[in-house]
Formats: structure tokens, C-alpha cells, sequence
């Protein structure tokens, strides 16, 4: 591991909370603006997870514990190899496992809405995962590398030598970051179809953990976003930076703009996008190589 | 950090006539928007902090009120918005009705109005954070853990024989 690495996976493992949490917060007040409300203050995704670690311990069994703090190690884990420069695949097979440690707390309860939550999470990811390892492939044709500090050390940015990878991972990001459809197996929405679902039968710190879970996943999943802006010079990590902005903006956007999307849409609109954005850019990227 | 800064609310309509869930509602969408003060109207009582009933309680709703309590982590608060939800209401002689909120579970807070405006239903969440406040404090202690439905309706019977009646004379005093 580089210094560099070091240092990243530190300002990952400490700073990752109240970074997701402030991003969440922006998201909220936006959100809010878009609607025509005030909004709440900036800090409170904070809160409310200060809140949930303050709360009675109530939990239907005691293997509900164990898998939702297995699903937390899990996402911090996939995201400390990313920031150490570590394999993308390695990356993403983490990233699943710690879903299915939440799948599996979700059934282990017996209650109807985590199962249907349950049953939704399985549907997502077969939306969504296609796409993320399609991703990684496309990293590795790029560059000939699936390491992290190897795809950053480019000339030019990966956006432009893959940017149907990069709608493509946007477009899933929505669902991996719990935004759209409404009727998702969790989400922050209100308005939500099976009263939180995959997350209805966590409470108190349980819950908390997966909250945490969530934000170490969403910084990783931004992470991923900017690797498309990265090259050797350091003044990329500003692009990146905005280009996470960006599409952090346009998430709530997309949000706002179809708050009734479904997710038998979904299921087929990601598919459609990983096959045409993704599939096209891999073909391109492979007959380039060959040339 | 108070645990007030981060109210989730579960409201349950009892045997209201829909007016006082409008208001309801309404102080959750842009006019009032209660999104501001941290507050969510969550829908789950696992996670959730203030117990929000509107209308009376009736013969076959009194077990769900008193699920939805006891699925609540401690610290939590009930909230008994609208008249019916305090005592019965208009509502308060028909012979499925026992009485308002507290006739199952202990109350916090009593908001009256029918329909209790939003004003009065964001004055009495804001009553209802002081004591939450109060509890996790005294929950941090270990001096505090609030009663369970059963626990409470021991405490009823133990008063009085009939258990909507007895709590109604203690507040009318
Ligand atoms: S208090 Fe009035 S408005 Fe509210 S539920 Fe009762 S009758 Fe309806």
C-alpha cells in the first residue's frame, strides 16, 4: 500500500460518516428547495444517527445483530480496499456480500415487510449488478489493470474513453444509493410503499449500524464516480470533485422529477441501459484494443 | 446531542373522522413543513420516537394501539391529537368507542381542537420533545423505563374497576 493509500484509507475510515452525512444533508435541503419547503437543517442525517446509537437495543432475535453488524464490516471493508488502491473486482464482491448479510437479517426476522423489503433488495441488484461489474471490466480494458492506483495513473481522464460506462453506472447509482423508484426495498422517503421494508424490523443502534453501513457505501460509490475523472496529476481530484457535485445534483433531480417510478420500470429500464450504454461502450473499447 | 433534534413520528388514526389526519397532513406538506425541525413522519414504530394518535380508541382497534406502543424503543411520547384522541370526543357515547388515547396507553400530551389546527399539532410535538428530552435523560441514568401496555393497564384496573373512567375523573381534577 502507497502512503498515499494510507492516507486515503484513514481519512476514509474516520471521515466517511460525517462527510455521507453532510452530502445526505445538502441532498435534503435541495430536495426541499425543489419541493418549495425550507427544508431541515444541514447537519441532521447526523442527528438522526447520533439519535438511533441513543436508543433502546430492541431486536426480534439475536442473529438480526450479528448479520446487520456483518453487513456494516462488510461496506467499510469493500470501501477501505478501494481507497487503499485495492482490486475493483475485489471491491465489488465485498460490496455484495455485505448486501446479502442485510438480505439475510431482513428474512431472518419473519416479518412480512422485510421479506417483501427482502425480496425487492434481490431484484435490485439483479438491476443493478450487471452494470457495476460490466464497469469493472471496463476499467480493466482501459487500462489493462483492475487496481485502483493503476486505473488513477492514466493519461487522460476514463470518462473519455468510456462515458457508456459512466451513464450507465450513474443510472444504477440512483438505485444503489436508495433515491428512485419510490417503492424501493428501503428508502428515506416518506411517502414509502412497504413502511421501510428491508430496514422495518431494525431499531435502535441495530438499525444505526445499517444507517452507518449505508453512508461508508455511498462515499465508495462516489468514489467510483470520480475514478472516471482521475488521472497522474493531482489537480484531477478537483474534477472529481465537481463531477460528484454534478452527479450528486442531478440524483436529486431525477428524484424529484419522477417520484413514481416503479420498480418493474426500473428493472427494465436499468437493463436496458446496462445493455445499449454499457454493452456498446464494451464493444468499442475491445475492437480499439484489438486495432 | 439532545435526542430532540431528531423526532420520527408514527401517526395512527384510531376511530377519527379524517379531520384532525388532514391537519395532520397538512403540517407535514410545504405550508407548514415540518421536515425543519428534524421531524419524519416514518409510518414504522420501530423507528420511531413520538407516537402521534388521532380519534378514540374502539373495541377492535385497542390491541393494534397498544402494539404500536409497546414496538416503540424507549425513550418515546404519545401525542393525543384532537379531542377525540384526548377523551372520546364526539364520538364518546357510541357503544364501540372506550374513550380517548390513554384509555390503552399512557399520554404525554393532550392537543385539543377538533380539527386541531396545525399550528396546535407542531406546538405539541415541540411539548412533546421537552419530555422526550426528559426521558433519554433519565433513561442515561437508568432511573427511567416507560410502561408497557400491560403494565399500564394493570395500573388502571388497580385505581379503578373501569379504566377509561377512573384516568377521566384524575384529569377532569
Ligand atoms: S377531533 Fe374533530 S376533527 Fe378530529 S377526529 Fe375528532 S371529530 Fe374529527
Amino acid at each position: 500500500m502507497t502512503t498515499y493509500g494510507t492516507v486515503a484509507v484513514i481519512i476514509y475510515l474516520l471521515l466517511s460518516p460525517v462527510i455521507a452525512c453532510t452530502l445526505s444533508g445538502v441532498d435534503r435541503v435541495v430536495t426541499a428547495r425543489m419541493q418549495g419547503r425550507r427544508g431541515p437543517k444541514l447537519m441532521q442525517p447526523w442527528y438522526d444517527l447520533v439519535k438511533l446509537f441513543s436508543k433502546e437495543t430492541t431486536s426480534v432475535n439475536d442473529i438480526q445483530k450479528i448479520l446487520v453488524m456483518a453487513h456494516c464490516f462488510f461496506a467499510i471493508f469493500s470501501g477501505a480496499i478501494f481507497f487503499a488502491g485495492g482490486d475493483v473486482m475485489l471491491v465489488l464482491f465485498a460490496l455484495t456480500m455485505s448486501e446479502v448479510f442485510l438480505i439475510l437479517a431482513a428474512y431472518s426476522v419473519n416479518a412480512a415487510y422485510s421479506e417483501i423489503g427482502a425480496q425487492r433488495e434481490l431484484l435490485q441488484m439483479m438491476a443493478y449488478e450487471p452494470m457495476t461489474l460490466l464497469t469493472a471490466v471496463g476499467f480493466y480494458l482501459a487500462t489493462g489493470s483492475f487496481k485502483v492506483d493503476k486505473i488513477i495513473s492514466t493519461d487522460l481522464p476514463l470518462i473519455i474513453k468510456m462515458p457508456g460506462f459512466f451513464i450507465g453506472f450513474c443510472f444504477v447509482l440512483v438505485v444503489k444509493l436508495r433515491k428512485s423508484p419510490f417503492d424501493l426495498s428501503t428508502s428515506h422517503h416518506a411517502n414509502q410503499e412497504i413502511i421501510k421494508g428491508l430496514t422495518g424490523d431494525l431499531s435502535g443502534p441495530v438499525y444505526g449500524f445499517s444507517e452507518l453501513a449505508e453512508l461508508y457505501e455511498e462515499v465508495l460509490m462516489l468514489g467510483i464516480v470520480g475514478l472516471f475523472f482521475m488521472t497522474k496529476e493531482p489537480v484531477s481530484l478537483l474534477w472529481a470533485f465537481i463531477a460528484i457535485a454534478v452527479v450528486m445534483f442531478c440524483m436529486s433531480l431525477i428524484d424529484n422529477i419522477f417520484p413514481r417510478v416503479k420498480w418493474e420500470a426500473l428493472l427494465k429500464a436499468a437493463w436496458l441501459v446496462t445493455f445499449f450504454a454499457g454493452g456498446a461502450n464494451l464493444v468499442i473499447l475491445s475492437l480499439a484494443e484489438r486495432m | 446531542m439532545r435526542i430532540s433534534k431528531s423526532p420520527w413520528l408514527l401517526h395512527y388514526d384510531g376511530s377519527s373522522c379524517n379531520g384532525c389526519d388532514i391537519e395532520v397532513l397538512a403540517s407535514t406538506a410545504p405550508r407548514f413543513d415540518v421536515e425543519r425541525f428534524g421531524i419524519i413522519n416514518t409510518g414504522n414504530p420501530k423507528h420511531a420516537d413520538i407516537f402521534l394518535c388521532t380519534g378514540g380508541v374502539n373495541s377492535q382497534n385497542k390491541d393494534v394501539v397498544r402494539q404500536i406502543y409497546d414496538q416503540m424503543p424507549d425513550p418515546k411520547v404519545v401525542l393525543a391529537c384532537g379531542i377525540c384522541a384526548c377523551d372520546g370526543g364526539i364520538f364518546k357515547d357510541c357503544y364501540n368507542i372506550l374513550g380517548g388515547t390513554d384509555t390503552v396507553i399512557p399520554v404525554d400530551v393532550y392537543v385539543p381542537g377538533c380539527a386541531v389546527r396545525p399550528e396546535a399539532i407542531i406546538d405539541g410535538v415541540v411539548k412533546a420533545l421537552k419530555i422526550l428530552d426528559e426521558k433519554a435523560e433519565k433513561m442515561k441514568r437508568g432511573e427511567y423505563r416507560s410502561l408497557t401496555s400491560a403494565e399500564y393497564a394493570e395500573k388502571i384496573a388497580s385505581k379503578d374497576g373501569s379504566d377509561g373512567e377512573a384516568l377521566q375523573e384524575e384529569k377532569d381534577a
